[in-house]
């Protein structure tokens, strides 16, 4: 008795020091307002990759903490991208954080339906339905044209003002701090969850689930209860796209928007939440990079980053990545390192 | 009457036409259980191998067609050897990455030299056309495909359950190490086999090209008609993937035809209620790993 309770303490200090928060994450957001202000004439850039990372984001809490690997996972971003984009459309909500938690919810709605399809089978059936499922939606957004646009999509969506105050301006200016506002107070609640006992459950399922079942944990309902929330987390994203580009066509759905959140994540790490933030920034940069060199064939050169990264190993190069703020903060401080690779990949 | 037993016809067609470009990836996905999206850009380069030789070089449409599979055979075995192999044993994340990775790749180097545009391969005058059959249409081009196909798949069968080849492969699927330990060369007859379904999946491209249509998007467009013949039919035996793309092709000209606003919304439908009903496929065995 006296050893279980010894154990438990251990477990909570661990995981209370895990979720303290580090000085270098208050430097990462601080930077990212502080972009804001110093980049005025790449708002539009910044605001993509702050959506991005938001997706990413979203991806990261199935595949990184669940190991639910997910082929569609633009589903639920479309849905979100319609959802905002009709509400503002007809008038139906006209305030966009409204709009917003509206357009959320709907994907939760779909992703909460899904999610029982999901858990069932093994990886490579979760594969093919997650990617069954984004297809058809995109095929459904095809078929109903009428309400959807078809492939011009939703065209003359006019945003009202956030809080009746401020305006999307064309510049991009407040559909910046609008996202970045959304991402930092999703993150925080991302933050809170994967640091609480569920949070720590669903890293137990994603180890080995049949373990984490054997210890009492109801491993299909907490998958049910995170791919819903990853599905928020990605309509959220969706209905900041359409939001601050007033736009939503049927692309939203395309499996390569899938494919590139995976790199995405992959690039930035899986299993911890600043991965998707840092991938996106990398993979815009990257992305950018490319289609400066090859216009129009830039997708070649992300395909060699993907096929690099493999084969390199994800763990490897994250080390290698490291190495040098390793090396320095090891000088500094004649300590152990303290970044470090962020524990098992999801398999 | 004769419109079904026409668009039958067609779906047997298409079906066939499906197994054999996907019957390569039934070996890699479902027996070596290795996720391999890059499929199609297989049958891609057969297709336009196959394009270059008969519209540019002059050749025969039936001596091209063989080079398309030696083609896309060898591309096969050449990756299989210095990329593939490394990543039997990694997590179905990384298979996933890096398969679609290559797809990227193709999809722009192909672009980047052949164009974006479709194209077509110039066919003899013999496989235009179509003839009555007691009223029934029969294109001469598809009834070549179920031929040829159709042949292919009784060779397979053949090879599978009669040769010394296919007793070895069936042993390194069922247990690689028991297979090795009885001096089974598995890594020969993993790649082997891989470059034999490259060179199929380039054969189907060749002859798809009329049919399904070949641009540079074409792994992309298809990835999910392999899949599903794979993970409906099931990996233990030819004849469940044989079965899952005669009802694909079937299922999909008939959806075309008869509720065509619906487009593929019935296929996709059809596959997840089946992948939910049975997750390892309809003529599928418990999952093995």
């Amino acid at each position: 008795m006296v050893d279980q309770s010894i154990a438990q303490a251990e477990v909570g200090r661990y995981a209370s020091a895990a979720a303290r928060w580090h000085w270098s994450e208050i430097v990462f957001w601080c930077f990212l307002l502080a972009c804001g202000f110093l980049f005025p004439s790449r708002y539009l850039i910044m605001t993509e990759i702050l959506r991005l990372a938001l997706f990413a984001l979203s991806l990261d809490l199935i595949l990184g903490y669940a190991g639910i690997v997910s082929l569609g996972h633009a589903a639920f971003f479309g849905i979100g991208a319609y959802g905002a984009g009709l509400l503002a459309l007809h008038g139906i909500i006209n305030e966009p954080v409204i709009a917003l938690l509206a357009a959320g919810l709907a994907a939760t709605a779909i992703g909460f339906l899904t999610s029982f399809l999901v858990i069932r089978g093994v990886d490579l059936t979760r594969l093919m339905v997650t990617l069954g499922i984004a297809l058809l939606l995109e095929a459904l957004a095809e078929r109903y044209s009428n309400i959807t646009g078809g492939t011009d999509g939703l065209q003359g969506i006019e945003m009202a003002p956030v809080f009746g105050l401020f305006a999307f301006d064309l510049f991009g200016k407040v559909g910046f701090f609008y996202s970045l506002a959304t991402l930092f107070i999703l993150f925080l609640l991302a933050r809170r969850i994967v640091h609480s006992p569920f949070g720590l459950s669903l890293r137990a399922i994603r180890n080995n689930p049949l373990r984490a079942a054997a210890v009492g944990v109801p491993v299909n309902r907490r998958l049910i209860a995170v791919y819903t929330f990853a599905a928020f987390y990605a309509g959220i994203a969706g209905a900041l796209f359409t939001q601050t580009t007033a736009l939503a066509s049927l692309d939203v759905f395309a499996f390569e928007r899938s494919a590139d959140l995976m790199l995405v994540l992959v690039i930035g790490g899986t299993g911890y939440l600043y991965g998707g933030p840092i991938g996106a920034v990398i993979f815009k940069i990257l992305q950018e990079f490319f289609s400066t060199i090859t216009p129009q064939y830039w997708q070649f050169w992300i395909g060699l980053v993907f096929v690099v990264i493999v084969l390199v190993g994800r763990a490897r190069l994250h080390r290698w990545i490291l190495f040098v703020p390793n090396l320095v903060i090891a000088q500094l401080k004649g300590t152990k390192a303290v970044v470090t690779v962020p524990e098992s990949d999801a398999s | 009457m004769t419109s079904i037993l026409t668009n039958l016809f067609d779906g047997v067609a298409y079906g066939m036409l499906l197994f054999v470009l996907a019957c390569g990836l039934a070996v890699t996905l479902g027996l070596m259980n290795f996720v391999n999206l890059a499929h199609g850009a297989f049958a891609m380069a057969g297709g336009y191998v196959c394009a270059v030789l008969v519209n540019q070089s002059g050749w025969p449409f039936f001596a091209a067609l063989p080079l398309a599979f030696v083609s896309s055979a060898i591309i096969g075995a050449a990756l299989e050897r210095t990329l593939y192999r490394h990543l039997y044993t990694r997590s179905h994340l990384d298979q996933v990455l890096f398969s679609i990775g290559l797809v990227f790749m193709s999809v722009a180097a192909v672009d980047y030299i052949m164009g974006s545009s479709r194209i077509f391969i110039k066919l003899p005058a013999a496989l235009e056309g179509q003839f009555d059959f007691f009223g029934v249409g029969i294109g001469r081009y598809r009834l070549m495909i179920i031929v040829i196909c159709g042949l292919l798949t009784a060779l397979l069968q053949l090879v599978l359950a009669r040769t010394r080849f296919g007793s070895r492969l069936r042993a390194a699927v069922d247990d690689a190490r028991a297979a090795s330990g009885l001096g089974i060369n598995v890594p020969q007859v993993f790649a082997f086999t891989f470059a034999f379904g490259c060179g199929l999946a380039g054969l189907g491209g060749a002859l798809s090209a009329e049919i399904l249509g070949l641009d540079p998007y074409f792994p992309l467009k298809f990835m999910i008609y392999f899949l599903i013949v794979v993970t409906v039919g099931g990996s233990s035996s030819i004849t469940g993937p044989f079965l899952a793309s005669l009802l694909l092709g079937i299922g999909d000209v008939a959806g075309k035809y008869y509720v065509p606003k619906m487009g593929p919304f019935v296929i996709y439908t059809i596959m997840i209620v089946i992948l939910i009903w049975r997750p390892n496929g309809l003529f599928g065995r418990p999952a093995a790993r």
